[in-house]
């Protein structure tokens, strides 16, 4: 589905993507891990379009064509999904309003027909309820106001009425209660399924207990220097990265 | 033909004597252009106006001929010719209903999606559409006489109330008061009247179409309406203008007067021709429009959304004389492109526990500059008065500014003032983030800018609110991106 060959990016003459390769096929959860810095969430905006980065080199295909020459609405209306690490406030529109347009928008450019109001509130009110998720928040302004909780929740509201075919979620787990937690975890969960892939920006294994990934990559220096299944992010987690990226360091001098 | 131009004498004015003084033509549609004191007495006579009128015209036109063209307001623009403008222009023919309005002006309000006829039906909204500066149509007049609730144009009122046009016309906006309202009241030619009578409730929004028609003509309408003790009344007041080359000067003068426990809802959308991208054609919007609550308990509450017009300056105003009246002024102001707005309000308190509430959401964009002006005054005997006011600008590229200008006076001790302003840039993060679920640049802007706007939005009545919606949008089209 998502194919990452040789990819470089720069921000302001600062590279921070050196040749990262990566692989998703649909139905797989893929985890990347890595230190501060490292350029995890950096990978996720280039996918998802944002301005500002200098690409460099290599190229990403999604369903065969080239993402990187679509705008960032033609990249979610061919089924990309990003959940922002940090979700942004857009004071004054209505959070159903928002949602509503957006999906219109995508079944819009699809062919497909659009909700009114009234279908749209049915959808959203039965992707609310598995996600245990206060129907108040719909009438409130886009992540205004909203707790570090409440605003990667509704990243995962979003995602679950979007149904995006790649999802890719960037530290959707940070500054979660352990509740809070399995209301992504559920939120993901829910949406698995043979056609459609997920890619987990994550610093805390306990996630892969509730998302169980089919493989995990450590990002550092702007590559994939090491990847493994599962039981690398207890590795990760029981010994730090040190013993990567200082191999990494060591390989680099010779 | 041309009128000749004669020097009057400044003593008493009476009806007899524009027989005399007056060489033009009364049989023509159109004043020659040019402002002297025949052409008022033209105007008058055409409007078959009592005596009281002319004089207090004539008044007017000789004050304002000692007053300069204020510069204090942050826009510029290439003087006027005062004498290059025609004072009165009819439309061909005279229709007494809405049955003999020309088939063409009601083509024309349709393409404005103003379809009078439906509207009287679906939206139960009473129409007094004014074409350039006679009115063409006024509906359900008979459905709001029975309640004894005067609606309809001023030339109307002038011949069926005089009583009620003597006694508060110009009460508010004194003949004085700043140069383009002693220019209005000199040659006013029409607009509207409204009287709601002791605790009548007005059960439907009042509504009033503006357009500016005949080219070369400056518009300028008078509106009075007065809130009689305990009613209530909304008044939609919107416009639309095509695009045209030549400048516009449109001056008009509003005047609300609210009584014992009356309210007065007034809401504008406004969006006459701003000029091209170079700042070519376009209106120069001079308003002058201000609300006494003159009653205990009285409410006034301007509502504007402000989207065209090459130039506009206008404050709407509130003078709280009894005691606990409210003033609100809620504002979206738009200038784009080459788009100058000087715009805000003014809460005079002079009654005790008076309250005044103003909202202001100015947006820049291209290389327009929006300057909020605003005055809040608490005299001496308002006791316990309080004023909240908030002013947010909205900046949409870097080429535009906003400016604001808030003066407070306060005179008692005992009052509260309270101010917030706050300026943004168009965030592009949040453009990013709507693109990323799917919104294109535009819808993303609109939504944002319209998110802006909430609390000044929902102030408006609901089908206005669409409308005003709309018209941000058209207003801010490519503006980002
Ligand atoms: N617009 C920018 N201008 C300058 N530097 C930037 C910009 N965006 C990212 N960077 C730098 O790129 C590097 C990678 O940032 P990125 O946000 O991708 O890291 P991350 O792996 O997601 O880190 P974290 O785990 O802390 O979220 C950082 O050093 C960051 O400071
Ligand atoms: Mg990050």
């Amino acid at each position: 589905m998502l194919v990452i060959k040789g990819l470089k990016a720069k921000v302001e003459d600062k590279v921070i993507l050196n040749g990262v390769d990566l692989t998703i096929n649909a139905g797989e959860v893929h985890a990347i891990m890595g230190p501060n810095g490292s350029g995890k969430s950096t990978l996720a905006h280039v996918l998802a379009g944002r301005e500002g980065y200098e690409i460099t080199g290599g190229e990403v295909l999604f369903e065969g064509k080239d993402l990187l020459a679509l705008s960032p609405e033609n990249r979610a209306r061919a089924g990309i999904f990003l959940a922002f690490q940090y979700p942004v406030e857009i004071p004054g529109v209505n959070n159903t309003y928002f949602l509503k347009a957006a999906l219109n928008s995508i079944l819009k450019s699809r062919g497909q027909e659009e909700l009114d109001a009234m279908d749209f509130l049915e959808l959203v009110k039965a992707k609310l309820k598995p996600l245990k998720m206060d129907e108040s928040m719909l009438q409130r302004a886009v992540n205004e106001g909203f707790s570090g909780g409440e605003k990667k929740k509704n990243e995962i509201l979003q995602m679950a009425v979007l149904e995006p075919k790649l999802a890719i979620l960037d530290e959707t787990d940070s500054g979660l209660d352990i509740d809070a937690l399995k209301v992504v975890a559920d939120g993901v969960n829910l949406l698995r399924n043979k056609d459609r892939a997920f890619l987990l920006v994550t610093h805390y294994q306990r996630l892969l207990d509730y998302i169980v990934p089919d493989k995990v990559h450590v990002l550092a220096g702007g590559r994939i220097v090491k990847t493994g299944g599962k039981e690398l992010a207890l590795e990760l987690e029981a010994k730090g990265y040190e013993w990567i990226t200082g191999n990494q360091k060591k390989e680099a001098k010779v | 033909m041309k009128p000749k131009v004669q020097e009057q004498p400044v003593e008493k004015v009476t009806q007899e004597e524009y027989k005399y003084g007056f060489v033009t033509d009364f049989e023509a549609d159109e004043a020659p252009p040019g402002l002297n004191e025949d052409i008022i007495r033209f105007i008058s006579k055409k409007k078959k106006e009592p005596p009281f009128l002319l004089e207090w015209r004539l008044k007017c036109f000789r004050h304002w001929t000692k007053m300069v063209e204020p510069t204090w307001p942050n826009v510029h623009y290439p003087k006027i010719n005062y004498q290059d403008i025609i004072y009165y222009s009819a439309p061909k023919q005279g229709p007494k209903s809405l049955n003999e309005v020309d088939p063409e002006i009601l083509k024309m309000f349709d393409k404005l999606g103003v379809p009078l006829q439906e509207r009287e039906v679906l939206a139960g909204v009473a129409v007094d559409a004014v074409v350039d500066s006679v009115s063409v149509g006024t509906t359900f007049k008979a459905k709001l006489g029975e309640l004894g609730i005067i609606f309809c144009s001023f030339s109307e009122a002038v011949q069926e109330h005089p009583d009620l046009v003597e006694k508060y016309l110009g009460t508010v906006v004194p003949y004085n008061d700043n140069f383009f309202a002693a220019l209005n009241s000199a040659v006013f030619t029409d607009g509207s009247f409204c009287y709601i009578p002791k605790g009548v409730r007005c059960p439907m929004e009042l509504s009033t179409y503006f357009r500016i028609n005949a080219a070369k003509t400056g518009q300028f309408e008078r509106t009075l309406l007065i809130a009689d003790a305990g009613s209530y009344v909304s008044y939609l007041e919107g416009c639309t203008a095509p695009m045209r080359d030549e400048n516009q000067l449109h001056a008009a003068v509003v005047e609300l007067i609210a009584l014992d426990n009356a309210e007065i809802k007034y809401s504008t959308v406004q969006n006459w021709y701003p000029g091209d991208k170079d700042g070519k054609g376009g209106v120069y919007n001079f308003v002058t429009k201000r609300g006494a609550c003159r009653g205990v308990n009285s409410k006034i509450s301007w509502t504007q959304v402000e989207t065209g017009s090459a130039i506009t300056w206008k404050y709407p105003s509130c003078i709280l004389q009894g005691d606990n009246s409210v003033g609100e002024f809620y504002s979206v102001a738009v200038a784009n492109n080459m788009q100058q707005a000087d715009t805000g309000t003014k809460m005079i308190h002079v009654g005790k526990n008076t309250k005044s509430t103003i909202i202001s959401k100015g947006i820049s964009a291209g290389k327009g500059q929006n300057t909020y002006r605003g005055m809040v005054r608490i005299q001496p005997a308002a006791e316990n008065a309080r004023n909240y006011t908030q002013c947010d600008s909205l900046l949409m590229g870097d080429k535009c500014g906003a400016h604001t200008i808030p003066y407070i006076e306060v005179k008692n001790n005992s009052s509260k003032v309270g101010h917030e302003a706050s300026t943004s840039k168009i965030g592009e993060d949040q453009i990013y983030y709507c693109r990323q679920r799917g919104l294109s640049t535009e819808d993303a802007v609109s939504l944002i800018v319209n998110g802006f706007c909430k609390e000044v939005f929902r102030k408006l009545p609901m089908e206005f609110a669409v409308e005003a919606q709309k018209l941000l949008n058209v207003s801010l089209e490519g503006s980002v991106g």
